[in-house]
């Protein structure tokens, strides 16, 4: 069961710089539990503990392009060629 | 130090008025490892707010699949503050994820005469800021 994962810059720090790792899981909280096992560090900049384990607020995560908030968030379930992109919100404020 | 073109400034000043008194925000890409600015894209703010900006999820991924098509860095990351100066807020440092990028700032709060208009860059690096030169030029 592999899934490719598309890695933006500033997480490749985890990745030895690859732009894109395969990882495995039924969903994508596994996906991302698989990821950590190999690139340690990753799991916890793309997944809230503090609030049960949700996707960050400002990571957008999307599933063969669609962003997975529009689906069941840290709970949609992958399936074998499945692609997933993560990049981060580009945001800020005066506030 | 950010060297645009006189050109590229005009269109971020211009998005800026244009959606004042809500933020605007945007991009510069360049060919990737020039850090040279060179296509302008403005990009819609999701929040339309004036003291919040974020690109819609959508037009993120459309943009950075096209960043990577066209073999293209972000190499400004531009918004404005419509009533405050034109410096990164506790907000913007927290979600600079491009340590690469120009964070050009731009305040039109000379719009309703709460402060001067101001153009600045920065570079945002592990949450420090670091303001630089800009240069305007008329082309590179």
């Amino acid at each position: 069961m592999a899934i490719e994962v598309r890695i933006p810059t500033i997480l490749r720090t985890y990745t030895d710089g690859e732009k894109a790792v395969n990882g495995e899981g039924a969903t994508l909280a596994e996906l991302f539990a698989d990821l950590e096992t190999r690139h340690k560090g990753i799991q916890e900049r793309i997944v809230d503990d503090a609030k049960g384990g949700e996707l960050r607020r400002f990571v957008n995560v999307y599933l063969n392009d669609e962003d997975v908030r529009f689906l069941d968030g840290i709970s949609t379930a992958l399936k074998d060629g499945d692609n997933v992109t993560i990049l981060p919100a580009v945001a800020g404020g005066s506030k | 130090m950010l060297t645009l073109t006189q050109a590229l400034y005009d269109q971020i000043v211009e998005h800026a008025r244009k959606d004042h008194p809500d933020e605007a925000c945007g991009v510069v890409a360049g060919p990737a490892g020039t850090g040279r600015p060179e296509r302008f894209i403005p990009m819609l703010n999701a929040a339309r707010s004036p003291t919040f900006y974020e690109f819609d999820s959508k037009d993120l991924l459309k943009l950075y699949r096209e960043l990577d098509d066209r073999d293209e860095d972000p190499v400004i990351v531009y918004h404005s503050h419509t009533a405050t100066e034109a410096y990164p807020s506790r907000t913007d440092v927290t979600y600079a994820n491009e340590p690469g990028a120009h964070y050009v700032l731009v305040s039109t709060a000379d719009q309703d005469g709460l402060g001067e208009f101001q153009f600045r860059s920065y570079r945002i690096v592990d949450g420090m800021i670091t303001e630089e030169e800009v240069q305007v030029v008329a082309g590179y």
